[in-house]
């Protein structure tokens, strides 16, 4: 006998609980955002089964449609709606992964290579940006360290360095964007090692949305979002601390460890509260944005006001 | 020009706050609505600004002298954008903590250029009656008035100051204000005699609208000739 299993409904097609609730409390304040989330028809994604993580929190996630409609990546434009609009043209397949440098294997990998490497999950992360805003994502992925393990890197490795796609023709709007491209990140080694530093690959379900790093980005959770590269074609390991794009645009600005920390203020704001897209009041900031348990151990004894 | 004309000048200059309204009530807002409101209304405060300061070369250059008569409109818009920037600042994103706010206008320079450009505002606002310019006197008063320049000035820096690395439109709002306050320091040289001598700096009774409407003539003109207040 055929049982037929009704088809998940996904997420994009429901109205998060979240997002009403909010916006209901936003409405009284100030106006009101309705609108429906609109359900389009999206390819079918290549994750196989997900599995909740238990590096999970259980706050509730911020609106799919928040999530994909407020982005910095300038390559697609310096405003927060432009990379929606415009990363359209960001042609995510076929893509290949270059591993470089301090590494047993070096090698170009095929993207499907990549989501090979160990089965996907679905970690909900709080997600701080240096600009004083936070968002609670749903990624798809898994952790950094399980690539960086099959590559082998060599005892000279001690950083890993990012780059991301860079492509005139297809990232036109970069030309504006005030900063170095291509866009390049970097960790320390035991920083990319750590179970929650992640590769993803989707979120919500889904296939990232091309102005959310499709179709390979980081999440690093502790750090201030910019520190999550995008769209990524490089990876070097490396015996030296790389460079880091916004760090080379403001070095007194942004530095290379760039973990959240309400009690180190951006130059030219405070950093001490954000606020949560969707909120109305704004929320105090929690040291390695609540992270901590986790990941203060790599710090020890490190002065965080200098090494910001 | 017809009397009736300032009411509907008046609507549009109010017309972002409808668009905004519009915005508010179609999801138009986008994902961080605070933040929209607060960038929106500090273009619109940045804009008038250009504009009130355009005013007096647009006069000249299209030998349109009546156009002063939406100078006063022009710049009370200016400090009505302002006002609504500033409270979003202090409102939506203080929650009127009045020393924290304080600590931020003392410790970060964009926030301080910001505060700047609005309290330098304030006085214009005050004195911009019929009743001030003769309590003042004209040139006394435009002495007062040329706060305004300072305001534009710091309101480009607090926004230069704020953006991350796109200053594009920084830089647009830069060189509209630059070119305007240059084209006044050459005026004031009696660099660009050509245009100066449209006549339109006559005392003239330009227009009764521009003091208000009491009649009562012996208003001095600010923009009349004579005790420092025009140099030429």
């Amino acid at each position: 006998m055929l049982i037929r299993q009704a088809p998940e409904i996904r997420y994009s097609e429901v109205t998060p609980k979240n997002a009403y609730l909010n916006r209901r409390r936003f409405l009284a304040a100030i106006a009101t955002i309705g609108g429906g989330l609109t359900a389009s028809a999206r390819a079918a994604t290549p994750f196989g089964a997900i599995v909740k993580s238990p590096l999970s929190t259980a706050e509730t996630p911020t609106p799919y449609a928040d999530v994909t409609s407020y982005n910095n990546y300038y390559e697609f434009g310096t405003s927060k709606e432009q990379p929606a609009r415009y990363a359209k043209t960001l042609k995510t397949s076929p893509w290949t992964v270059s591993i470089e440098g301090a590494v047993a294997k070096p090698r170009k990998l095929d993207l499907d290579a990549v989501l090979k490497m160990a089965p996907m999950e679905e970690r909900i992360y709080r997600h701080r940006c240096v600009e004083g805003w936070s968002i609670v994502v749903p990624w798809i992925g898994f952790s950094l360290n399980a690539l960086i393990k099959q590559v082998e890197p060599t005892a000279k490795a001690k950083f890993v360095a990012f780059e991301s796609l860079y492509d005139t023709q297809q990232m036109p709007m970069g030309r504006y964007a005030g900063i170095a491209l291509p866009y390049v990140e970097g960790l320390r080694m035991d920083e990319a090692m750590h179970p929650l530093a992640m590769l993803c690959f989707g979120l919500y379900g889904e296939v990232l949305p091309n102005q959310n790093g499709a179709p390979i980005r980081l999440v690093v959770p502790w750090k201030y979002g910019f520190k999550s590269i995008k769209s990524i074609v490089k990876i070097r390991f490396a015996d030296k601390m790389p460079p880091s794009t916004w760090n080379l645009s403001s070095a007194r600005e942004y530095g290379f460890y760039s973990n959240v920390n309400p009690t180190v203020d951006h130059p030219r704001w405070s950093q001490a509260t954000e606020r949560r897209l969707g909120e109305f009041r704004k929320r105090p900031t929690l040291l390695f944005n609540g992270y901590g348990d986790q990941v203060a151990s790599l710090y020890a004894g490190m002065d965080l006001r200098k090494n910001y | 020009m017809k009397r009736w004309i300032k009411a509907p000048v008046f609507v549009l200059c109010l017309s972002p706050i409808f668009l905004l309204g519009w915005r508010a009530l179609h999801n138009g807002l986008g994902a961080n609505p605070i933040e929209f409101i607060t960038h929106f209304t500090g273009d619109w405060t940045l804009r008038f600004l250009v504009i009130v300061l355009a005013i007096t070369p647009l006069r000249k250059i299209l030998r349109w002298p009546d156009l002063i008569r939406f100078r006063r409109m022009a710049g009370l818009f200016a400090f009505f954008y302002g006002c609504l920037h500033f409270l979003t600042y202090i409102w939506l994103d203080k929650f009127f903590d009045l020393s924290e706010t304080w600590k931020d206008v003392i410790k970060r320079p964009f926030i301080t250029a910001g505060f700047l450009a609005f309290v330098s505002m304030a006085p214009l606002a005050i004195t911009s009656t019929a009743g001030w310019i003769r309590r003042l006197g004209g040139a006394r008063w435009q002495m007062l008035h040329r706060l305004v320049y300072l305001s534009a000035i710091a309101g480009v820096v607090h926004y230069y100051w704020l953006v991350k690395s796109d200053v594009r439109w920084p830089l647009a709002y830069a060189s509209a204000v630059g070119v305007l306050l240059v084209y006044r320091i050459l005026m004031s040289r009696g660099l660009l005699g050509k245009l100066n001598s449209v006549g339109i700096n006559r005392p003239a009774r330009t227009s009764p609208d521009l003091y208000g409407r009491s009649g009562r003539p012996p208003v001095p003109d600010p923009l009349a000739p004579g005790r420092g207040g025009q140099r030429r």
